[in-house]
This record gives C-alpha cells, structure tokens and sequence, in this order.
C-alpha cells in the first residue's frame, strides 16, 4: 500500500516536472573583468554593478528563470587570457551571454569567439571605438571616449584660445586626443602642442613643466582613472599651473567618482565632460547611489564602471525578459540593438541599432566640495544623446 | 636665452627631486642587497607597508606629519625583525635563486594581503598644510614638497653613510658581509648584527616608501611596479656600497627629467636605455667591486 501511494507521488512529481518546465530554467552568464593585476580596481567596479543589479532586480526575470552568474579573472590588458577563459565560459560552462571586460584589447581578442560561437556579448566598460565591429554579436553599453573628448572640444574653443594636449600613450588616449583637437580647432582654437606620456610613468612634473612654459590657455589631459590621472593632477597643483592660468579639462575618466576622493584638492576646478557622475541629481541616481553605499559601504561612490555593469545587467535581464527566459543569440541581439534605458543612472541611454554601440547623454562637470567631500558636479547637460562621433566621421567621408 | 636659463634650473630642480624619489624608495635595498648581499626583490613590500602606514595614520588618526613619517620607519622595522628572525635568516647562506623564489612568493602574498585590507584603489595623502603648493625662488616656482625631498634624502644620505663608514657598527657589518666565518671567530655576534641591520634596511624601505607616496601611489601591486626602479638604482650603482645608488638615482633623476622635458616622445624610454648602457661599459655598476 505504501509502495503504490510513493510510486502515485512520484509519478504525479515527474507530470508536473513535465507540464512545469520553466519552474527549472536556469541562463547561463559568463562575466569577464580583471579581478587581479594593474585593472583589479576597475575590474571590482564592473563586479559591484553586475552583482548589486541581480540583488536588486530579482522580480524584472521572468517567474521561474534563474540566472547562473560565472566570473572570471582576465588579470588585465590580456587578450590572450581572456579569449582562453571566454573559450572555457562557452565551451565548458555552456554561457548562453558573456558581459564585463575593462580592457579593449580583451574584448578584441574574445570578438571572433562570440561570432563563431553565436554568443551575444555586452561590453560593460571596453570603450575603444572600432572594436565594437569586430563581429555582430557585440553591442555596448558603456561609452566611447570621443563622446567625452570631442563635445569637449567645442565647448572649449568657445572660451579658450590655445589649448595643449597631455594623454597617455595608448589606444585610448590617442582616440581622446584625435576627438578634443578635432573639436576644438573645428571652432577656431589653436592647439599649441601634443604630448603623449608613457602608462607606466612615476613622474610627471617634466611634461607638466614644459606644458606650463609653452603658456596654453587650457591643458587637455587624459589618463586611465587612479594612480596615473592623480599623480598628473598633482604635479599640476604642485607646479602652480593653476595660478598661472591654465586650465584643466579631461574627460570624465581623469575624476572617476571612486579615485576622487583620493585625489585630493589637487582635482578641484577640473572640468570634465563625461556621461556619469556620483554627485548626479536625477533621481534615478539617487536612488542608485543609495543602494550602491548601503551595499558596499557610505565611503564609497560608485564610479562609471558601475553604472556599465549596472547597464549592461539591465540590457541583458531585458533580452531575457522578452524571450521569456530561452535566448535564442539572434533575437537576443535584436532585442540588445534596440534597447533604450531611460532610467539609467547616468539619464536616458540607448544602443544605436545600426553600429550596437551606446547613445549617451554627456555633462559638463566641474570638481567642487560637496558637504566637504569632492564631487562631480554636474553644471550643464552638453547633449542628451550623442552617438559616438569616430563613427559619424567616417560616415561622412 | 633667458627662457633656455630658466627651463635648464626647473630640469636641474625636478631632475634631483626626482632622483631623490627614486633613492628615497630604494635606499632601503641599497642596505639589504647592497650591503648586506641579499636578493631582496621583496623589498617593494616593505616600502608600500610604510606608505600604508603613513597613509593610515594621516587620514584616519589624524596624526602629525613628522610621526607619522617615525611610526611607518619603526613598525615596518619592528615587523621586518620577525619575518627575518622565521624566514630571511634561514636562507642568507643559500642561491641566489633560491632568495629570488622566496622574495617573489613574499611579494604575491603581500599583494593578496594589501589588497584584502585596504581594497584595489589607492590610498590618499594628506599632507600637511605647510609641504603644500609651490615655493618661489627667484621667479620660479618649486613645489614645496619636493624641496622637502631633497634636503631630508640628503640629511638621510649624510647620516647612513657617516653610521656604515665612519662607525664601529659600520666596520662590523661591513666585516661581516665580507667573511661571516672570520667575523664571528673575533667575536662578533653576526646573528643579532644582521637582524639590526636588516631592520633598518626595511626601516629605510618603509620610511621611503612613506616619502615618497605622494608621488608613486600606494596601492596593492606597488612592490611589483616599482620592483623596476630599486633594481635599477641599486644595479647601476653597484652592490657593496652606499654612495653608489645614490649617484645612480641622482644621474637616471637628471637624464630621465631633462629628456622628458626636451624630447618627450621619447618619454620613458630613456631610462631603460641609459640602463643598459651604463650595464653594458660598467657590468658591476658604477661603484661596484667586481665579484
């Protein structure tokens, strides 16, 4: 009797389990950031904003989706170790999404996988312009530099005649340098000279100096947020810069919200245009910020390679939303093409559905005591969705 | 020719500041390895111990400067007796391979470990008002800072060179280092006299990294990025002596500063270069007695 009462249970257990499929659906996301090396402080970025997304967002999944998150370590600007762990994410861990990366040159070498392998990738920080078409399984939500650099340009030509550039030598900061003097001379400024500084550099005070003999009206600089970008503006509060009338403007990467306070006075009056501040009113924001120092801790401010987990999370929890929890990689790309996130922390986002690269709204900021802590004050918005203008050139040519 | 004047004073200037930087940060391993003969390449650990400890106790015990420049010598030294006491002494007789193996492995747990109590961002400074802004001297302008710099690592330099030249603690280590056997047949207590004198190597390390963290930031890999600096300091300066890394630093200050300033794309490259063909005229640098 007992034996045929377990065996009804069983039974009725297995047509339930069968009737009820999605009651087990579980997606698969890979995470790729740099957990160790010179990028384990962007990287623990990227990781905060994924996780303290999940945490929050539970109820935008579809009932009875789960998602399985698996991280790993790409220990820096490696792309050999990224396209290895990102071949293991989708080969052995069968990851249906891959997101993070704080690197370009990892999100290019892990380009081809997600092509052959069908796999969409959502970049949360990798910013470096063209990489973005190394294959159609790509789309970004992060920014681009020329986004920051270029409306920067022309906003200064405007109050400023003579302008140097100071950036560090890579990728990146060529592209940044290309953008602000393209701007700036579009409107009738004169760039007096251009200097590219090595990344791994101890001391600045001789660039700094030489820039401070040529006598421009402002100084461009951009270096990789934290111990490059402080020691740079050290050295120009050191050198009395300030007081002989050269000004300091960057992109938003040289006062990222989480180094600021770091940086000491030394950053105050910077002016930046970036897509993201801390100090941000919006309340969307706010709200962000709130749950980000309840989390981590009321010192910390979330910087903007949180809001790119942050963004990256929602435009993947929307793909999986609107597939009801089985991604098919093309329709996911479709849905990724045409995201819009009106209430991301940073104000209206979206993907342009022809390059799938991010539409941002971009601020002029300057760095001011907030309640005795620096912050990124936001002063105007430059504009509310620009699309990254390496690309519109090209168009046009 | 004015300009030209005052552009060559500022190269001068930042040139010393930034070769004192560069001794300031290795002095400490001009002892250990210099002196004491020992492959520290965990030297950087010892350094970026001082500058937390400077860091800490500026921002969050609100101590003055001048202490806590004392505090991170002296715990970083107290610290360094017993890790040479468990670990260094075991292997002072052994390869220099061996050495290499140990200090490496030291410096990826010190990472890991810094890492786990201070976080991946790198740690403000806060400096006293008055080693703030620029200090003008005839119409040019210094950061106060670095004039700092400069007078304490020369006091620094006068004091360390007097105490292993002119001293009877200098005669012994220097015996010491040269025969061990012999030193302690007369009686010498080599044991204790290389713990005092690893102990204040790693003192000087934490004081120098103390220094010189306004400058090179602290944060979790510094003993790897600046790993580079120490042993090129200490290289071309040579082993076995103190005034040898010294005129190093002073001269890869100068070179590495003037060629920034004059021709900056070529930026750091310089000083790798200079490296090489300072090594390759003088293979046991400049001061060094051939081994």
């Amino acid at each position: 009797m007992k034996i045929t009462a377990s065996i009804c249970v069983t039974v009725a257990a297995a047509a339930l389990a069968l009737a009820f499929p999605a009651a087990a659906q579980t997606v698969k996301i890979g995470l790729i950031s740099s957990y160790s090396g010179p990028g384990a402080a962007q990287g623990d970025q990227i990781d905060k904003g994924v996780k303290l997304y999940m945490k929050l967002n539970a109820d935008k999944l579809p009932p009875g989706v789960k998602i399985e998150l698996i991280t790993r370590d790409d220990t820096g600007p490696n792309g050999d170790v990224a396209k290895r762990i990102a071949q293991e994410l989708i080969v052995r861990d069968k990851v249906q999404i891959l997101t993070g990366v704080v690197w370009t040159p990892n999100m290019a070498a892990i380009a081809p996988l997600t092509a052959e392998a069908k796999i969409p990738f959502v970049s949360a920080n990798a910013a470096g312009a063209k990489v973005i078409g190394m294959s159609p399984y790509m789309a970004r939500v992060s920014f681009t530099l020329c986004q920051s650099a270029y409306p920067l340009g022309q906003w200064a030509a405007k109050k400023y005649k003579r302008a140097y550039s100071a950036v560090s030598d890579f990728a990146p900061g060529h592209e940044a340098e290309g953008c602000f003097v393209r701007g700036f001379k579009e409107n009738g400024g004169e760039v007096i000279g251009t200097v590219r500084i090595p990344l791994a550099n101890p001391d600045f005070v001789p660039f700094m100096q030489r820039i401070k003999d040529a006598k421009p009206d402002v100084l461009f600089a951009f270096n990789p947020a934290g111990k490059q970008a402080t020691a740079m503006m050290k050295a120009y509060g050191d050198l009395g810069m300030d007081k002989a009338n050269i000004k300091y403007l960057g992109t938003g990467d040289i006062t990222t919200d989480e180094e600021l306070q770091g940086m000491g006075d030394a950053a105050l009056g910077v002016i930046t245009v970036h897509h993201y501040s801390a100090a941000a009113e919006r309340p969307a924001n706010k709200a962000f910020v709130a749950a980000y120092k309840k989390e981590y801790g009321a010192d910390l401010n979330p910087g903007f390679m949180v809001v790119g987990g942050w963004d990256a999370m929602d435009a993947i929890y929307t793909a999986i939303r609107m597939q009801g929890g089985k991604i098919d990689p093309d329709k996911t790309m479709e849905i990724l093409k045409n995201y819009k996130n009106p209430n991301s922390p940073r104000g209206p986002m979206s993907i342009d559905p022809e390059t799938r690269d991010v539409i941002n709204p971009e601020y002029l900021r300057e760095v001011r005591k907030v309640g005795g802590k620096l912050a990124n004050v936001e002063l105007e918005t430059i504009t509310t969705a620009i699309k990254d203008p390496l690309k519109e050139f090209e168009k046009k040519k | 020719m004015d300009a030209f004047l005052s552009s060559l004073v500022s190269v001068a200037f930042h040139g010393v500041a930034y070769g004192m930087i560069l001794y300031v940060i290795s002095v400490g391993l001009s002892v250990t390895m210099g002196l004491m003969g020992f492959t520290n390449l965990a030297h950087g650990v010892f350094a970026m111990a001082g500058g937390y400890i400077l860091c800490s106790s500026l921002a969050r015990f609100q101590m003055p400067f001048p202490l806590a420049l004392a505090l991170s010598f002296l715990l970083v030294a107290a610290a360094s007796v017993i890790l040479e006491r468990l670990l260094y002494s075991r292997l002072y007789g052994a390869s220099e391979l061996e050495q290499v193996l140990f200090t490496i492995g030291l410096i990826f747990m010190s990472v890991a470990v810094a890492r786990l109590i201070f976080g991946t961002l790198q740690q403000p400074v806060i400096l006293p008002e008055y080693l703030k802004g620029p200090l003008t001297l005839m119409g040019r302008e210094f950061p106060i800072y670095r004039v700092f710099l400069i007078v304490f690592s020369a006091v620094m330099i006068a004091g360390l060179w007097l105490g292993v030249e002119r001293t009877l603690w200098g005669a012994m280590v220097r015996a010491a280092v040269d025969n061990r056997a012999m030193a302690q047949s007369i009686g010498i207590n080599t044991k204790r006299l290389f713990t005092i004198t690893f102990a204040l190597g790693s003192g000087l390390a934490g004081l120098g990294g103390a220094l010189g963290a306004e400058i090179v930031a602290i944060q979790p890999t510094y003993p790897f990025e600046q790993l580079v600096y120490f042993l090129i300091v200490v290289s071309i300066g040579g082993l076995g002596n103190l005034r040898g890394p010294f005129v190093a630093a002073l001269l890869i200050g100068i070179t590495d500063t003037a060629c920034k300033y004059w021709v900056p794309q070529f930026g750091a490259f310089f000083i790798y270069a200079a490296t090489i063909g300072l090594l390759l005229w003088r293979p046991a640098g400049l001061f060094g007695r051939r081994a």
